[in-house]
């Protein structure tokens, strides 16, 4: 039972929260001293989503290494290694709720050296917080974490000026590190920036509104958190349904069924509208959708569907499923920003698996005409091969055509993993087409970023 | 219209956003179809507890209306609750499903484990798990583990790669990135999926409240014969407990979680609906296995060491 229409009547309370809540997916950013942990920690302590076992084996573990106050860093380390070594080595998934929503935190380590945890946690998020010590301002840690929210065009970004309580509480202080930092991300075309002076350690702004700021009128990080919209793009995206599985039930109540099961990956679809199936460019109409079981005349992105159509055409899994006028180009070859994940390189000439959607296919790396250098945007011309953390442009052959939209348009269908076919390494995470949106194209919103503009490096 | 249309949820800007349930529900019925379409040989395991319960649950609607195109595997520590057993059976007979056991006793019997000093079984497990992997060829085991239940699991991938011996090496996982989950894995290895990675103990709840799904009794309040055994009330049974002096107490409770007899522990409670039981949670100030697991509290990392060994 999907629908909340038939209320139980003996769950009042868990159906009327089930209709109010909604789920966000964040990561937070900042380099190791900004005070993430700290903020991590504030968010989860003040939404009460530490629960007293967990404090208490966080004092107990502190107590025993002789330190007087306990560590909230031991919260979020979870591996022995980290504990060890005090310092955060991999990305962690975080869980909080309040009233209004959900969160899934991907609480991403800060280091330099980690540029891929970054760009992990931000492939799956809705929103960035960025965090700055406000003694210190927009370094260039700051500009790398706002090119990687730029790069994987997470659709809002927070920056959070931190340690408002060391600089006085000064808005000046405020207002110029909020200013030239958006003006450094809109440049990078971040579509939406939302600037918060807050004090993590002493909670101005994170949960509760601070009266040390008069000054400042915004939300607090957690009322932004609550309230930033999810599913802002759905209207101007192009519908796309990659195929995962065919469901022949082949039984005698469903001899004829013949289902399309996947995860519409953009926009929506509805019975009656004429389809195209890529790459054999069939086409067909909708004659059902059924949602989990239970037939609808509508669904849109995430929802997990299975499409019956009016035709038997032969579609398998890897398939793309799009509106008839809609389409993506298919193409052989790629040209794409790519983040380098593996310890071992990617080299010109290199043979390997592409995952685009649910379609692997093999390819062959053509060219790396550049590497990116995050601090200052400066490109280095062929450099050969991408290590661990690089970042680069590639040109990319495969051996069959894929369909595939611009990650401008479609982070979902335009993004792709590069694997190593001899032991299954992923070795990169690919966004084909241009690497940044101009500032114009932030600003407007509705029309998709064209092909041929923006930065190219 | 449409049930799509009763699903929006009210109070955001957008018509199309989803409820969080229904989020969650979608990356799990999407991430079940991925190893459908990738794996030879995929096998859920199976314990009887809700989060295996709410697992099958999700593969019946992924694939509807044809059958679950997996096989379960229950790993039976021989220290089982009858009432989950039970359900167990009846839930496989119910959808025509294939159930295959991993004993615990029988690895005792052929001497194989030996009986630990303290009397808990669920360590004993890894090693029958295991090698039922290993001889069934099993390439992808679905676990109903969940990020929030301990601090190891948050560091845990949807898909998780295991070598020939099970093993998880947390400094060399995979990134995950976007829902592109990459199962690639030579003859030997395994993958360890997740699809409730993303869910919290009160999601379960919820899904399982607004689904209707069916649990073990032993969720809810009920009467029973327990002892106290390094603060948690554990069942008295022939399993081992109580020892001479421990005492054995008639108490009110239910379980959080549904595991080995000898190392999960019941909560007081009163809650006989899950209306009760979700409101008990909501409120609750213990974390899940913080209240009722004796086997994490053995060291900082144990859950983390006994997962590098091959534990799901």
């Amino acid at each position: 039972m999907t629908s909340t229409t038939e209320p139980d009547k003996a769950q009042p309370l868990s159906t009327e929260q089930l209709s109010a809540t909604t789920l966000l997916r964040f990561a937070t950013a900042g380099s190791v001293d900004d005070g993430k942990s700290t903020l991590v920690g504030r968010l989860l302590h003040d939404s009460k989503s530490v629960l007293t076992d967990q404090l208490e084996a966080v004092e107990r573990v502190s107590l025993g290494r002789g330190q007087e106050a306990p560590d909230l860093a031991l919260l979020t380390d979870g591996l022995r290694a980290e504990r060890e070594q005090g310092i955060t080595i991999d990305v962690a998934y975080r869980y909080f709720a309040t009233a209004q929503r959900r969160f899934i935190l991907a609480d991403t380590p800060g280091h330099v050296q980690y540029t891929r945890n970054m760009v992990t946690g931000a492939s799956t998020a809705d929103l960035a917080v960025v965090l700055v010590d406000a003694r210190n301002g927009v370094i260039e840690q700051t500009r790398r974490h706002a090119a990687v929210a730029a790069l994987l065009r997470v659709p809002h970004v927070v920056l959070a000026v931190n340690k408002m309580d060391l600089v006085a509480y000064e808005e000046t202080v405020f207002a110029k590190i909020a200013e030239e930092f958006t003006a450094y991300a809109v440049g990078l075309g971040v579509p939406e920036i939302t600037a918060i002076p807050i004090s993590a350690l002493a909670g101005d702004n994170v949960v509760e509104p601070s009266s040390n700021m008069d000054w400042y009128g915004g939300p607090t990080v957690l009322e932004h958190l609550e309230t930033v919209p999810v599913s802002h793009d759905l209207t101007s995206c192009h519908a796309r349904l990659p195929v995962q599985y065919v469901i022949r039930p082949q039984t005698a109540e469903h001899p004829d069924y013949r289902g399309y099961a996947g995860q519409i990956a953009a926009g929506t679809f509805r019975v009656g509208e004429s389809v195209t199936v890529l790459p054999s460019g069939r086409t067909s109409k909708i004659a059902g959708i059924d949602l989990l079981g239970e037939p609808v005349d509508v669904a849109w992105t995430p929802q997990s569907v299975t499409l019956l159509l009016e035709s038997d055409i032969d579609i398998s899994r890897g398939d793309l499923i799009v509106p008839s006028g809609d389409q993506p180009p298919t193409t052989q070859d790629i040209e794409a920003t790519v983040c380098h994940v593996a310890d071992q390189p990617l080299a010109v000439g290199q043979r390997v698996l592409l995952k685009h959607t649910t379609r692997t296919v093999k390819a062959i790396v053509k060219e790396i005409p550049s590497r990116l250098t995050l601090d200052d945007l400066s490109q280095h011309p062929a450099p050969g091969q991408l290590v661990a953390n690089d970042i680069g442009r590639v040109l990319v052959r495969t051996a069959e055509p894929i369909a595939l939209d611009s990650y401008a348009a479609s982070r979902r269908t335009g993004s792709f993993l590069l694997i190593d076919p001899a032991d299954g390494t992923t070795l990169a995470a690919g966004m084909a087409g241009d690497a940044f949106a101009t500032g114009d194209e932030a600003a407007d919103e509705a029309k998709p970023a064209a092909d041929d503009e923006g930065w190219d490096f | 219209m449409t049930t799509t249309v009763a699903t929006v949820t009210e109070g955001t800007d957008s018509p199309y956003a989803l409820s969080h349930l229904d989020a969650l529900e979608s990356e799990a019925v999407h991430i079940f179809r991925e190893v459908a379409g990738e794996f030879e040989r995929p096998v859920i395991l199976f314990s009887g507890g809700k989060d295996s319960i709410v697992m099958l649950h999700l593969a019946l609607k992924a694939f509807a209306p044809a059958a679950v195109p997996f096989s379960l595997l229950h790993v039976d520590t021989g220290h089982n609750f009858p009432e989950v057993i039970e359900y167990r059976d009846r839930v496989v007979a119910e959808h025509g499903l294939r159930l295959h056991v991993a004993s615990v006793q029988d690895y005792i019997d052929a001497g194989k484990l030996r009986e630990r000093p303290d009397g808990t079984r669920n360590p004993l497990q890894t090693v029958p798990l295991t090698e039922k992997i290993q001889s069934e060829k099993f390439d992808a085991v679905f676990g109903g583990g969940r990020r929030d239940e301990e601090k190891a699991r948050a560091k845990e991938r949807v898909f998780s790669l295991r070598d020939e011996f099970s093993q998880w090496d947390p400094r060399r996982q995979r990134p995950e990135l976007w829902q592109l989950y990459n199962g690639r894995h030579a003859p030997g290895e395994h993958v360890r999926v997740f699809p409730l990675s993303n869910w919290t103990e009160l999601d379960v709840w919820q899904y399982i409240a607004r689904e209707g799904i069916e649990l073990p009794e032993i969720y809810f309040a009920h009467e029973r014969d327990v002892f106290k055994r390094s603060g948690m009330w554990l069942t008295a049974g022939e399993w081992g407990g109580p020892k001479d002096d421990e005492t054995v107490e008639k108490r009110l409770i239910r379980y959080r979680t549904v595991g080995d007899m000898s190392c999960t522990g019941a909560v007081d409670s009163d809650a006989t609906t899950l209306d009760a039981v979700i409101a008990e949670i909501a409120a609750s100030r213990l974390t899940e296995r913080g209240a009722t697991r004796a086997d994490d509290k053995l060291s900082e990392a144990a859950m983390e060491d006994r997962k590098r060994e091959g534990y799901f």
